[in-house]
């Protein structure tokens, strides 16, 4: 057995006491990266490029959030149905900011270089600059303090799944983040305006010859993936507060589950979220906290490397 | 109301939005700044007081930005009118130095007045605090400069990581001249001269080692698995206390001694380098030239023209031979190598180094540096490293009102995403790079992956 064998033995029977509390909060991150991931993979359908300045949508949507419900509810905590309507005030503040600023960053990082037909590596340049340009200036007004967000309920234990309890904030995020996945998978697979968006992904030219106007429906893809990435904003940020750099590590790892179920692929981003979020919370019994970073990371050049097209394959075609 | 939407729709009324949202912007960036308790002070003022919309336009600054967006709003149109005619003047009056500058012998006394105003420098600017940012902040960038320009410039690879490098090079001086909290190889005690070979051996494997995996990818994946690279290298270097000591820097706990100065006994001859920084200043505008001299050599070589087959057509580039994949390789490991010579000096230099030195932000701004000065433009490269490092390092200096060290990365990323729309080719174009843009915009040439959107 030898040091290593102590090493793994000790560390599987703290996972078998800690397994489904860590499971509850994995699929609970899980489920947000891969709300943020849908941007990513939807960007990616249309333009083929990865939208490097999406961690500060996610950013946009914790912090309008936070004003909204600042202004909302101030230091009272609501109960009832009162709380119900506060979450949902919070989730629109986010999803709008994010859809604004989605499209505000495809307007000014990407269009004028779409214009002038520029190489891939320009698009990257400037959307890495416009993500540092809006992270630093959200630091310089807001401060570079963690802020907490005002609650609207008390998170407290709701039932509990083999002795693990799940907290209402988990609830909250798995209504509000199935509800919005399931919501973009029927506007991309079933509306006239999400086929218009599957057009241009698969043939642009084509598309564009059959009357989709080509550039709103590239403004549409950033606004839908912007909403999605706002509203995970806001989810993260009630949890763990908001500050500048908030957005740079989930859509770090929302960009990973994003490759992990294909990129391209909307179902496949919410299943590579889950998985990476309880893989990466199931790690927590082995490493130090200080490396589960790194655990993601890792996944993700094994992922690129092993199998780049990801679980469920690219369907670049069909983003849905 | 009608009619108001209506001229708004018109160019001149595009222009005229765009003008005030530029300026506001700008108000915003260079106004207060906010804080916890008053998050929203910088736009609005305490938030309690003027919650209201038109808080926004309660102070005079406001009234001022109106007017220079108006500015901005007459030159853009006069641009519009006049632009062409001037830029064909400013290209006339230009092509009389360019063909002077061909000729050889000018060209030598040019790079000779060069050298002899880097060497007179340090006697002109004797301040204490120029002369050691003149080592750490702007020779020691310069050689960063040049080395992510091999990568970026060269062959097209965006390394987003490459502070990674910078950090093995530091950290390797720090192992290799006993001063980490892990012992020295062998328990010999190096001068810091002997860590260049060791730094360089390093980085060069580090580079190859994470090149070889991932350059098969595609650029944004890649972009994006070298950013991993440098995060992970930054938190090894914070946790692994028993090793780099960690967050406490490379004295660890304990405060053990620091790295050494360079110094030389070769012979009758002994030097050695001290706190003061003119001699480390030579000892960088050495290492400078020489990478200078060296990359130039290679963007002319085989490999040189390798890297820019790739860059422009990868595909085109395999079918007469070129192996991809090596030479991409090549380029990480050679521009990793400069990486690892300011590695050197800096942790020669600042005797302790930490691992906050070591932060992604320091791979956007030699990025930034980069991009600004000309992609694949060692002139550019080197000019864009020391105007930007010399303004950031006075602002640092002497901030303006409302200004805060963390700003800079605000003013470097929105400088990245100008130059990429306004200047793609930077301030100093290499003329590969600049017929390739032109090629691209006339539709031909570069292979275009993203989708334009419009028909041309």
């Amino acid at each position: 057995m030898g040091a290593f064998g102590h090493y793994l033995v000790s560390h599987f029977s703290t996972l078998r006491l800690e397994f489904w509390g860590l499971l509850v909060g994995g699929v609970a991150n899980g489920l947000i990266y891969g709300m943020v991931a849908v941007g990513y993979t939807l960007v990616y359908g249309v333009l083929r490029l990865i939208n490097f300045a999406h961690s500060e949508i996610v950013m946009t949507g914790g912090f309008t959030s936070y004003f909204v419900l600042r202004g909302v509810i101030g230091t009272s905590i609501p109960n009832g149905w009162a709380t119900v309507g506060v979450l949902v005030v919070g989730m629109v503040a986010g999803g709008v900011s994010g859809a604004v600023m989605a499209m505000l960053v495809e307007r000014v990082a990407y269009r004028p270089l779409r214009r002038r037909r520029a190489p891939q590596l320009a698009y990257l340049i400037s959307a890495i600059g416009a993500s540092y340009f809006l992270f630093n200036l959200a630091g310089k007004e807001f401060g570079r303090v963690l802020l907490s967000v005002p609650q609207p309920y008390i998170n407290h234990p709701i039932f509990s799944i083999f002795g693990a309890p799940v907290q209402l904030y988990y609830l909250v995020i798995v209504i509000a983040s199935v509800g919005m996945l399931i919501l973009a998978d029927q506007f991309v697979g079933r509306t006239r305006l999400g086929r218009g968006l599957r057009a241009v992904a698969q043939d642009s030219e084509t598309a564009s010859l059959m009357g989709v106007d080509v550039n709103r429906t590239i403004a549409l893809t950033f606004a839908l993936g912007g909403a999605l990435g706002g509203i995970g904003g806001f989810l993260l940020g009630l949890g763990t507060g908001v500050v500048y750099t908030m957005g740079f590590v989930p859509a770090l790892k929302a960009f990973t589950a994003a490759v992990l179920g294909g990129i391209g692929n909307l179902r496949g981003a919410m299943i590579g979220g889950i998985l990476l979020g309880v893989v990466e919370s199931l790690s927590i019994a082995f490493v130090q906290p200080a490396y589960i970073d790194v655990v993601a990371f890792g996944i993700l050049v094994l992922v690129l490397l092993v199998r780049p097209t990801g679980i469920l394959g690219e369907r670049l075609g069909r983003a849905a | 109301m009608r009619r108001l939407t209506e001229s708004l729709r018109t160019p001149t009324g595009r222009r005229a939005i765009t003008s005030i949202a530029t300026m506001a912007v700008v108000a915003l960036m260079t106004g207060p700044s906010g804080s916890a308790t008053e998050p929203t002070a910088g736009p609005v003022g305490s938030y309690g007081e003027r919650v209201s919309i038109f808080g926004l336009f309660a102070g005079p600054r406001w009234f001022l930005f109106l007017i220079f967006a108006a500015i901005m709003w007459g030159v853009w149109t006069l641009w519009l009118q006049r632009g062409t005619q001037l830029r064909s003047a400013a290209s006339m009056a230009l092509t009389v130095p360019k063909r002077g500058f061909a000729l050889k012998p000018v060209r030598l006394v040019f790079y000779a007045a060069l050298i002899a105003v880097g060497v007179v420098f340090p006697h002109v600017v004797t301040s204490q605090y120029w002369q050691s940012v003149m080592v750490e902040q702007i020779a020691v960038f310069v050689l960063l400069a040049l080395g992510l320009n091999v990568v970026v410039g060269f062959a097209g690879l965006l390394d987003l990581g490459f502070v990674a490098f910078y950090a093995i090079g530091a950290y390797a001086t720090a192992w290799v001249t006993g001063s980490l909290p892990t012992p020295a190889p062998f328990g010999v005690h190096l001068n810091p001269f002997f860590a260049i070979p060791v730094a360089i051996v390093l980085v060069m494997v580090a580079g190859i080692l994470l090149g070889t995996p991932t350059l098969r990818l595609r650029g944004d994946y890649l972009a994006i698995v070298t950013l991993g690279f440098g995060e992970i290298i930054t938190i090894f270097a914070n946790n692994l206390y028993g090793i780099t000591g960690g967050s406490y820097g490379s004295g660890g706990v304990t405060g053990k001694h620091g790295i050494p100065h360079f110094s030389i006994n070769l012979g009758p001859i002994h030097y050695r380098w001290t706190l003061n920084p003119v001699p480390y200043y030579y000892l960088t505008l050495v290492f400078v030239i020489m990478f200078i001299v060296a990359f130039s050599l290679l963007e002319h070589s085989r490999v040189g023209r390798a890297w820019t087959a790739i860059r422009e057509d990868e595909v085109a580039a395999e079918s007469v031979g070129i192996n991809p994949l090596k030479y991409k390789v090549m380029a990480f490991a050679i521009g990793a190598a400069s990486a690892g010579f300011a590695g050197v000096v800096t942790a020669a230099q600042t005797i302790f180094i930490f691992p906050a030195t070591f932060t992604l932000q320091v791979s956007i701004n030699i990025l930034a540096l980069v991009i600004f000065g000309g992609m694949g433009s060692i002139a550019g490269v080197a000019v864009g490293a020391m105007v930007i490092q010399t303004a950031s390092m006075y602002l640092l200096h002497t901030p303006p009102a409302g200004y805060q060290p963390a700003d800079l990365y605000m003013y470097l990323g929105a400088l990245l995403m100008v130059t990429m729309i306004f200047r793609p080719m930077g301030l100093i174009p290499s003329r590969r790079r600049r017929r390739e843009i032109t090629l691209a915009e006339a539709g031909e040439g570069h292979m275009n992956e993203v989708l334009t959107g419009e028909n041309p």
